[in-house]
């Protein structure tokens, strides 16, 4: 056996025969189990060690090799695969509760698996290749054959299509920059290219008009399993990159951009945030600003930076899937998320109500919430750096902070004599409580995932060391 | 006498690219985008063996007959438009026109980038990913919005086989050409509803 097969082809696999099943319960149960189960095995089962279990012995290869390339998935990875499957997990059992599962899960496995044949492929930068293909699945996830496609799946489908040609290329030039460091023209070429790449695919500035409109015009949650995972993934497969190219990690202009274009995310993120008057597109701005968070990470000292990247990693998961989850219920329940048709939905729907606002300051990184500790040792190791940088980092969270007392205000504000009901079903209201628990576990307890991201720095050769 | 080939493929890609901006009866843009992956296979053949270039000519018929096939199967959509020249047409073509003139300015430069590809490759490569992003920046249609972008990955592809042999990546790049068919099919079905209802 080994790791490619079991970490990507299973789950692609799982993925095609969950396609005929239609019951909501079961795919939800069925495809959150085989997520825990992925992430149980890449935690606790070393890769590339002999395991006897009575007189049996089981080794998982680290390595499958595909028309003369190579998937690879060494030991230090497994964290990174516990994460990623068990966040995924987390996103399929309430899959149910959004009523999205027939769409969800069974492409949700397959974008999976191709995100990890992202991260797993060898030579790395043919990672874009998996993922525009990860992109394309995600077209039938988003969009119904019943309903014509919005602007918001066109636009996502272009910019993210139009990343891979930036990446490939890109990938080949700085591979010409390691033979002759010393050409200034060819390493501004494949700078460019690199960072055009990127702004396309975790959707920088200005390129994230996509978002707002794929929240409006889509099942939130849905649109926030993508908003984790590809932002996610991509932010691991650049850091691979700077892994890579020691001249890019070196290089001070990298820095900058690097936390200009996190400030901008995080600032106009949290600014747009604050004014927005649509439940959807505050959380479409919160993600952007999540971004911007990560860019900011990889632009502190890389000792720091990289632990806080992963750090981020859990919050942003458990965050957006809550915030979703409540943004899906709520939508079901009214004409539309704009401020005036959510008014004093509250008493109707407390738990999804509470859900949107705990997960919204989560990502404003509210004390004991779990987006707090990751955002204050970014807003720590920023303030060394450059006072003006965490000065920045603060307006854009306390835009974001805004937009979630506007958001609190808005759906408190009930007729007067309103009575409280629930019209939240038991699913959801589990599903959301457990979600919440989480969000407070995470911010009080912080070391509590620190045996999942501990070793992931080992993943990177210079990173984080 | 492959350089004479390539040039004409050059030739017919112009002709190509700039017919699928004006073009609105769907059939002719089904017939130049099988045309156009001709030409992109006789630039391909420049740099890769004729056996893994054919994938590429194979995969964009493939590709092309899947939109064309959904297309067939749908009631005209902008019948309106359909057999004349697009509001705009000389804005189309001055734009066209534009972009024929920026390649042949950049070729030179972009052909040492990538190690002396040879300019009708270099050439056609970058006019298809120009007229690609123009097709992309003046339609919201979706047939046209995945005309451009596998317009735009020709273009790409066509570069890229002057750097990359690998069979992965050939068979990768062959596979996302036919998802982005696929996806264009399935968005070419969904927005029209009502003739999937009555179906």
């Amino acid at each position: 056996m080994n790791a490619p097969s079991l970490w990507i082809l299973l789950p692609m696999a799982m993925g095609i025969f969950l396609l005929f099943i239609n019951n909501q319960r079961i795919l939800s149960l069925l495809g959150g189990s085989l997520a825990v189960i992925l992430a149980l095995i890449a935690q606790f089962v070393p890769i590339e060690a002999a395991l006897k279990v009575a007189s049996f012995s089981l080794k998982i290869d680290s390595g499958l090799l595909i028309l003369g390339r190579s998937l690879v998935i060494p030991p230090t990875e497994g964290s990174l695969l516990a994460l990623i499957y068990g966040a995924a997990a987390l996103w399929f059992f309430g899959a149910e509760a959004a009523k999205t599962a027939p769409r969800m899960v069974p492409l949700g496995f397959m974008i999976i698996a191709l995100m990890v044949a992202a991260i797993a492929v060898q030579p790395f930068l043919y990672a874009a290749l998996f993922i525009e293909m990860a992109i394309l699945l995600a077209i039938p996830m988003l969009t119904s054959i019943h309903r014509p496609p919005g602007r918001g799946v066109v636009r996502f489908l272009i910019y993210q299509t139009l990343a891979m040609p930036f990446i490939l290329l890109a990938g080949w030039l700085l591979a010409g920059v390691e033979a002759s460091p010393g050409d200034l023209a060819l390493t501004a070429q494949s700078a460019t290219m690199l960072g055009m790449g990127f702004a396309f695919l975790l959707a920088i500035f200005p390129l994230y008009s996509w978002i707002p409109l794929l929240i409006e015009e889509n099942s939130p949650y849905i649109v926030g399993f993508l908003l984790w995972i590809l932002p996610t993934i991509t932010i691991i497969f650049g850091a691979g990159f700077l892994d890579r190219y020691s001249w890019l990690r070196s290089s001070p202009q990298l820095v900058i951009a690097l936390r200009y274009l996190g400030l901008l995310m995080v600032v106009t993120g949290g600014a747009f945030a604050a004014f927005q008057r649509h439940l959807g597109r505050i959380m479409a701005y919160g993600s952007i600003a999540e971004t911007g968070f990560s860019l900011l990470a990889l632009s502190l000292d890389l000792r720091l930076g990289i632990p806080i990247l992963f750090l981020l990693i859990p919050a942003r998961a458990l965050g957006l899937a809550v915030w979703s989850l409540s943004l899906t219920i709520i939508k079901a329940n009214v004409e539309n998320m704009r401020f005036g048709a959510a008014r004093g939905i509250l008493r109707a729907l407390p738990l999804a109500g509470a859900g949107m606002v705990v997960a919204t300051l989560s990502t404003g990184a509210f004390p004991l919430l779990a987006g707090f500790p990751s955002r204050l040792a970014l807003w720590e190791g920023l303030s060394g750096d450059s006072i003006s940088a965490a000065l920045w980092m603060a307006v854009g969270i306390v835009g974001l902070l805004t937009s979630a007392f506007r958001s609190l205000a808005v759906i408190s504000m009930a007729d007067e004599f309103t009575d409280w009901t629930r019209r939240e079903s038991p699913t959801q209201m589990t599903m959301l409580g457990l979600g919440m628990v989480g969000l407070f576990l995470l911010g009080l307890f912080p070391q509590s995932v620190q045996f999942l991201i501990a070793n992931l720095p080992l993943m990177f050769d210079h990173l984080g060391r | 006498m492959e350089l004479t080939f390539a040039w004409i493929a050059v030739v017919l890609m112009v002709i190509t690219s700039a017919g699928l901006l004006f073009v609105r009866d769907w059939r002719w843009s089904i017939i130049l985008l099988a045309a156009q992956y001709l030409g992109m296979f006789v630039l391909t053949l420049q740099h890769w063996p004729i056996g893994m270039a054919s994938v590429k000519v194979v995969a964009g018929w493939m590709s092309a007959a899947i939109l064309g096939m959904t297309r067939s199967g749908l009631s005209s959509e902008d019948s309106a438009d359909e057999n004349v020249l697009p509001r705009g047409w000389l804005f189309q073509l001055f734009a066209a026109a534009t972009v024929v003139l920026i390649v042949a300015v950049v070729t030179p430069g972009v052909d040492t980038i990538m190690a002396d590809a040879g300019f009708p490759v270099t050439n056609g490569g970058l006019l298809l990913i120009g007229m690609g992003l123009l097709h992309l920046g003046i339609t919201a249609r979706i047939m046209h919005v995945a005309i451009g972008l596998m317009t735009v990955l020709s273009g790409f592809e066509i570069l890229y086989s002057t750097v990359e042999g690998s069979v992965l990546v050939a068979a990768l790049l062959a596979v996302i050409n036919l998802g982005l068919a696929l996806v264009g099919a399935y968005l070419l079905i969904a927005s029209t509803p009502q003739e999937t209802e009555s179906a």
